[in-house]
């Protein structure tokens, strides 16, 4: 029994952990992902390019080459700003330029999406391949015989879809806030970001967009019968959902509080109502396979 | 444990779609026991053991595991079994320790000692760094045992755990799950290659478009078929070996191309034989007691099933292990 093996080497070996299944599956899944560079460097180029690469260079272009036909367009699109918008502008930078509020603007507006695109992406590439990939790979057969129950390896399955979005997000978040603060804060009179809104639709309104769309996407992942399939399928039912969430966190950060408060306890809701549903979907036959569940 | 039912099926039936993969199962494994279902691709032999941990349900009939039903206490019967797929279904991604820690923490199993001692006895550790990726298939194989026993179950359960092997590796798995029922574990086997249950098994089921066919021991299937002695006998002239059928004691008699074979009443006779081929002119170049293998015993009991004849009348469950 003699083996070609790679020189890839691991760190020192762990001791196992007496933990719930349910840590224990979204752990390990975590862990394959961290030595999948092939995946997550990929997903790492787009969220730095959303939330570090795209937003500088248009704001110092704003904010630094003033004058110019860009920057006067980019002024007049303050003007169908929501009110409560261009109120919230003038009261921050009551005597900057045109090209100054624009940047402002689209600094704490006009980006907002950017934070719903990316998890929302990661994790439907994670989830989507999360279930199917087991049972393509054969590993189905092995979670199938284990102690752990459906439920529990649906909950692990759910934890390492959204764990690598929403962390992607909020470290992206944090990235872009030094981004903005440092190119439009000497302008508006020091840092300003993140706003109060920002706060309520990171903590409050994205994940529950992103545990519904997850939702959906591992009951497809589920119940397809390849990657491809449920990577194609996952497509179609996060572009909506993208467009939904796209909207509902853009209306978020111009509506009110309350607005925004009553926009993310719809979408929890929802959320809950589509995981509590999608557990379901979560056999030991689909594991396995084999069709006809009698499950 | 030991002479405890430890595996009860019976009538079970389960279909997949339109197609039937048990039609009408029906086997027990006493505690201790080697039982190896043999049969042909199709046969419902992976469908059989997953029955048994509750993977799948069965749509009518009744399992027992441990004399639990495992569709309802599924948790507590996997817990005491161990599985080895007929695929290696290991985490290509991680290295062999990472496996093995994710199947300790899903039995939970807080520490190493386990995982080190099973690497160990399957000869992996120098490998466990390794990413699984990078594995021989008989490397994946001693890898998925281990896992297997890592919280040591009562039950053992091998989907062909030699598919795909070379011969040396996959005597070096056989010899390893002789070890482990040596150690008084059930061992419930799966194959087509019916050499590897020659010798390990206790008990033997032979399967077929989802039901038993026969079960028992090696043994007493072999005297169910053939209830009567067969020697090999072979000579320079051939022609010589005509007087078997007149001898007293022979029951039957063969002839093909080659050497002669005859059924005794007992095997006592065969000196009686030897001497009158020798009185007749005979010079013997073989006499040889033929031991039936299960491969003939497959085949056997499958041609008798087909014209009808050969197959024994008694039920499968009359014959003991």
């Amino acid at each position: 029994m003699t083996a070609t093996l790679t020189t890839a080497t691991f760190p020192k070996r762990r001791r196992p952990r007496s933990s719930s299944p349910t840590w224990v599956v979204a752990r390990t899944d975590l862990r394959q992902l961290y030595q999948s560079p092939d995946f997550w460097v990929p997903m790492l180029i787009l969220a730095a390019f959303f939330f570090v690469v795209a937003p500088a260079v248009l704001l110092f272009a704003i904010t630094h080459i003033g004058g110019n036909d860009l920057v006067q367009k980019m002024g007049a699109t303050l003007s169908v700003l929501p009110g409560t918008a261009r109120t919230a502008i003038d009261r921050r930078a009551p005597h900057a330029n045109d090209a100054v509020k624009a940047s402002y603007a689209l600094a704490v507006y006009l980006f907002a999406p950017l934070a719903v695109i990316v998890p929302m992406t990661i994790s439907t590439a994670v989830g989507a391949n999360c279930l199917v990939g087991e049972r393509e790979k054969g590993t189905g057969e092995f979670l199938a015989h284990s102690p752990a129950t459906e439920r529990q390896l649906y909950t692990g399955k759910l934890i390492a879809s959204l764990v690598p979005g929403y962390a992607t997000t909020l470290i992206g978040f944090g990235v872009y806030a030094l981004v903005v603060n440092l190119i439009v804060g000497p302008h508006v009179g020091g840092w300003f970001f993140p706003t109060a809104q920002w706060w309520v639709l990171m903590l409050w309104v994205v994940p529950p967009f992103l545990a519904l769309t997850l939702s959906v996407v591992l009951r497809l992942s589920a119940r397809v019968k390849s990657a491809a399939a449920a990577q194609q399928a996952s497509g179609l039912v996060t572009l909506p959902a993208i467009v939904v969430s796209y909207a509902q966190s853009s209306g978020a950060l111009f509506g009110a509080g309350a607005g925004e408060l009553w926009v993310g306890a719809v979408a929890w809701a929802l959320a809950g109502l589509g995981l509590w549903r999608g557990a379901g979907a979560v056999t030991r036959a689909r594991l396995l396979g084999v069709d006809g569940d009698l499950d | 444990m030991d002479g405890a039912e430890v595996v009860e099926m019976h009538g079970v039936r389960r279909a997949f779609g339109g197609t039937v993969a048990l039609s009408d199962l029906t086997l027990s494994a006493m505690a201790g026991t080697v039982t190896v279902l043999v049969g042909p691709n199709g046969a419902g032999k992976t469908t059989a053991v997953r029955m048994i941990t509750g993977a799948l349900r069965a749509e009518a009939g009744t399992v027992r595991t441990f004399g639990l039903d495992p569709a309802a206490a599924g948790d507590i019967v996997r817990r005491r079994c161990g599985v080895v797929a007929a695929k290696p279904a290991l985490y290509d991604r991680l290295s062999g320790w990472d496996n093995l820690v994710y199947a300790a923490e899903l039995y939970r199993l807080g520490s190493r000692a386990p995982i080190q001692e099973a690497a160990a006895r399957f000869g992996i550790e120098h490998a466990l760094d390794l990413r699984v990726g990078g594995y021989s298939t008989g490397m994946k194989t001693r890898l998925a045992l281990a896992r297997a026993v890592l919280h040591d179950p009562e039950l053992l359960l091998l989907d062909e755990p030699t598919s795909g092997l070379d011969p040396e590796s996959s005597r070096a798995v056989l010899r390893l799950i002789d070890e482990m029922a040596a150690q008084g574990r059930t061992v419930i086997m799966c194959t087509h290659l019916l050499l590897e249950a020659e010798g390990l098994a206790d008990q033997v089921v032979l399967m077929e478009d989802g039901r038993t066919l026969v079960a028992g021991a090696p043994a007493d299937l072999v005297n169910l078929v053939w209830p009567h002695p067969s020697v090999v006998i072979d000579a320079v002239d051939r022609s010589v070996l005509e007087v078997l059928m007149r001898l007293p004691g022979v029951l039957a008699y063969h002839r093909d191309a080659g050497s002669a074979s005859v059924e005794l009443d007992d095997l006592a006779r065969v000196p009686d034989l030897v001497n009158a081929l020798t009185a007749a002119g005979a010079q013997l170049t073989r006499v040889t007691p033929h031991e039936p293998t299960l491969e003939e015993l497959y085949f056997a009991v499958r041609s008798g099933r087909a014209d009808g004849g050969l197959l024994p009348t008694r039920a499968p469950a009359e014959v003991g292990v």
